[in-house]
């Protein structure tokens, strides 16, 4: 197979060409294991997990890997200030980059390879087309910092946390697929201040919590977690710098093309211990599916109908989609005939 | 180790007689690869087999964090200690296989820093040694000033003015010398940030001082391991393993509760990092706490306990474990 059958041509924006295949969609990390949601920690230890799925390996390469490059070159063309690193984040950047590195060319040799000697590297990404060789930790040698040279090679957006005064600190980011918030808003704040926007979380003392878990966050064992919000259509660019194109989008909704247009978008968050800079790379990697698509697992259509009938109002609002939740009850609710669901968030086989 | 990393089988590869108080210990991994990356300030946990009681002490990683080809510990010899480093000094030969844990880093350096002040009394030079290795290839602005008790006592003087030059600032006990801090810290630089490693009064003596200058709190940085403090033996109640534990004098709650067989959570062992906080269910009696974690409400209350360095003297203590 040559890598254009692998990696899709398709769109993020304009005309959305974007779609899972029917093994897209197979694995895809639907990100409720029961009935009801509601905010938790949740996270658990970054281990390679079941084969084929997104979490075989440490970063996940899927179809969509040359389409999402192409889309962030996209989104930083027009707005360079998605990606900032403040200057003493650049060591922070070097250990990012090694740890990608590393982890592509371990877990898929087929597309990526890279030869060290001593601090002269040599990087080649087959599906970009790139090839460079460079001096580690020589920032002259790249065509730009260590922290955008790498993040524009893999999926996800990222942040850097510096941690010191017991608290971490977001001070430098790659952040083009984000969820309604901004690296240009949030940079230099602490835990807690860029968690602020929030709701029910704090009070729960959910970040206090998980505050404290992160700080001692050791090296070679990272954690991870799901978060999820809905998307009016194939859109990773979902920023605020941005709302103005696409939050109406939410007001066009309707029966007959909910399927099609709605998506469940769903991060799958990992976070490990830098080495060099003690930083935390934190890694938000957008995973998008249609209603459409989504149903065509039985198991996640009535689970989804159910979670999205029991959410407290406040999550709905601060996830953005109070407005649409009736209409996705209704489209959902034809998919679920009230049979009790498998454990777990797997889909059935 | 609790949350999951693993832990690094390694060889000694050189036992070294800096003084008559001290031994450098090179450490390479079994296999032959690379030791993890790891920042300036950073420790890792040496586990000993000291005849069957099994002893786990927090060393500063004192080689350049750019090379990965081995760890060098520096141990002081504490002859009054509960003897963790009476074993490092005696029983560790070259070609001894042993395990150590992954780096952990709870002494940074803030790279915003303009200027970084490093402050060294006696053994608390090891972690600035990596610091200022890293500092240097960072092309980073640093001083240090260190002081131990004489010439022969002054572990790695020579080698760091060789490698540092006028950057590094000497001073022995007892020909006198002592750091001039108010002077040095009021002719400082806006930006610089203060380090300072080594005994207890050296610290509080300098972190007092810089306050009372005004010197911002995010500005100053300590490091002080506690070695968990002997006491009175004392036993306590592990409510969820269902099981009651005698603490030796010379061992600490942690130590009595791992020879249970309990798994416990712990990452520094000398009451600093916060890992092993434990929630107490009853508690008739005195509590000693020992550890930098809690706050002193926190100790007063009574309903937590760092099991690596605090005590119990009373009738009856239940843990949650």
């Amino acid at each position: 197979m040559s890598l254009d059958d692998i990696f899709k041509d398709e769109t993020f924006f304009g005309d959305y060409t974007y779609r899972n295949s029917p093994q897209g969609i197979r694995r895809f990390p639907f990100p409720f294991p029961e009935d009801e949601y509601m905010y938790s920690v949740n996270m658990e230890p970054h281990v390679p997990g079941r084969k084929g799925s997104v979490f075989e390996f440490a970063f996940d390469v899927d179809e969509h890997y040359v389409a999402e490059m192409k889309d962030r070159a996209r989104v930083l063309a027009q707005d360079p200030l998605r990606c900032q690193s403040l200057p003493h984040m650049t060591l922070a950047g070097w250990d990012l980059l090694e740890l990608i590195m590393e982890s592509l060319a371990r877990d898929y040799p087929q597309w990526f390879t890279l030869h060290r000697d001593g601090n002269r590297w040599h990087w080649i990404n087959r599906p970009l087309g790139i090839e460079d060789r460079f001096t580690f930790l020589d920032e002259t040698t790249l065509p730009c910092g260590p922290m955008e040279y790498i993040t524009r090679q893999a999926q996800g957006d990222f942040t850097l946390q510096d941690q010191r005064n017991d608290n971490l600190w977001i001070e430098a980011g790659m952040v083009t697929s984000q969820a309604d918030w901004s690296l240009d808003f949030d940079i230099g704040m602490n835990f807690h201040e860029w968690h602020a926007p929030v709701p029910l979380a704090g009070k729960m003392g959910v970040f206090d919590r998980a505050l404290k878990f992160l700080l001692q966050l050791q090296l070679g064992a990272p954690v991870r977690r799901f978060n999820w919000t809905m998307t009016v259509d194939p859109l990773l660019d979902t920023s605020p710098e941005n709302y103005h194109k696409w939050g109406p989008g939410k007001t066009t909704l309707t029966r007959e093309n909910i399927g099609r247009r709605q998506h469940l978008r769903v991060e799958l968050q990992t976070l490990f211990r830098l080495p060099r800079s003690n930083a935390i790379a934190f890694g938000i990697r957008c995973y998008l599916i249609s209603f459409e698509e989504l149903v065509t697992q039985p198991k996640w259509a009535r689970r989804l109908h159910r979670v999205l009938k029991t959410l407290p109002d406040e999550l709905a609002t601060y996830k953005g989609f109070i407005r649409n939740r009736p209409l996705m009850i209704e489209y959902l609710a034809q998919f679920d005939d009230g049979a009790p669901t498998s454990p777990g968030w797997w889909p059935d086989d | 180790m609790s949350v999951g990393a693993s832990k690094i089988p390694a060889i000694v590869t050189e036992v070294v007689e800096v003084n008559s108080l001290i031994k450098r210990f090179r450490f390479v991994r079994e296999d032959g690869g690379q030791m993890p990356g790891f920042s300036g300030g950073a420790h890792t946990v040496v586990e000993m087999d000291d005849n069957g009681t099994r002893r786990l002490n927090a060393y500063s990683l004192m080689s350049d964090p750019a090379d990965l080809s081995g760890y060098e510990i520096s141990v002081r010899r504490d002859e009054g200690g509960r003897g963790g480093s009476l074993y490092m000094h005696r029983a560790v030969r070259p070609g001894m296989k042993m395990l150590i844990s992954q780096p952990v880093n709870l002494f940074g350096l803030d790279l915003r820093a303009r200027k970084h002040l490093l402050l060294a009394g006696g053994i608390g030079i090891t972690p600035f040694i990596a610091q200022m290795a890293q500092l240097d290839s960072l092309g980073a602005r640093f001083e240090l000033h260190y002081a131990a008790r004489d010439r022969e006592l002054g572990a790695y003087m020579t080698e760091l003015t060789a490698r540092h030059g006028d950057r590094v600032h000497r001073y022995y006990d007892v020909e006198n010398q002592a750091i001039d801090l108010p002077a040095l810290l009021r002719g400082q630089p806006l930006g610089t940030h203060l380090y300072v490693c080594g005994p207890k009064g050296m610290i509080n003596w300098v972190l007092s001082t810089a306050t009372d200058l005004g010197w911002p709190k995010g500005a100053l940085h300590s490091e002080e391991f506690l070695a968990p403090p002997v006491g009175q033996p004392f036993q306590v109640e592990l409510a969820r393993s269902n099981m009651t534990v005698t603490v030796g004098a010379a061992q600490s709650l942690l130590e009595a509760i791992e020879a249970a067989g309990v798994e416990a959570p712990y990452l520094c062992r000398g009451g600093a990092c916060g890992q092993c906080e434990t929630r107490v269910l009853h508690c008739e009696g005195e509590m000693l706490h020992h550890d930098h974690w809690l706050s002193d409400e926190q100790k007063a209350a009574c309903a937590h306990i760092m099991p690596c360095v605090s005590r119990f003297k009373g009738k009856r203590l239940v843990l949650e474990l």
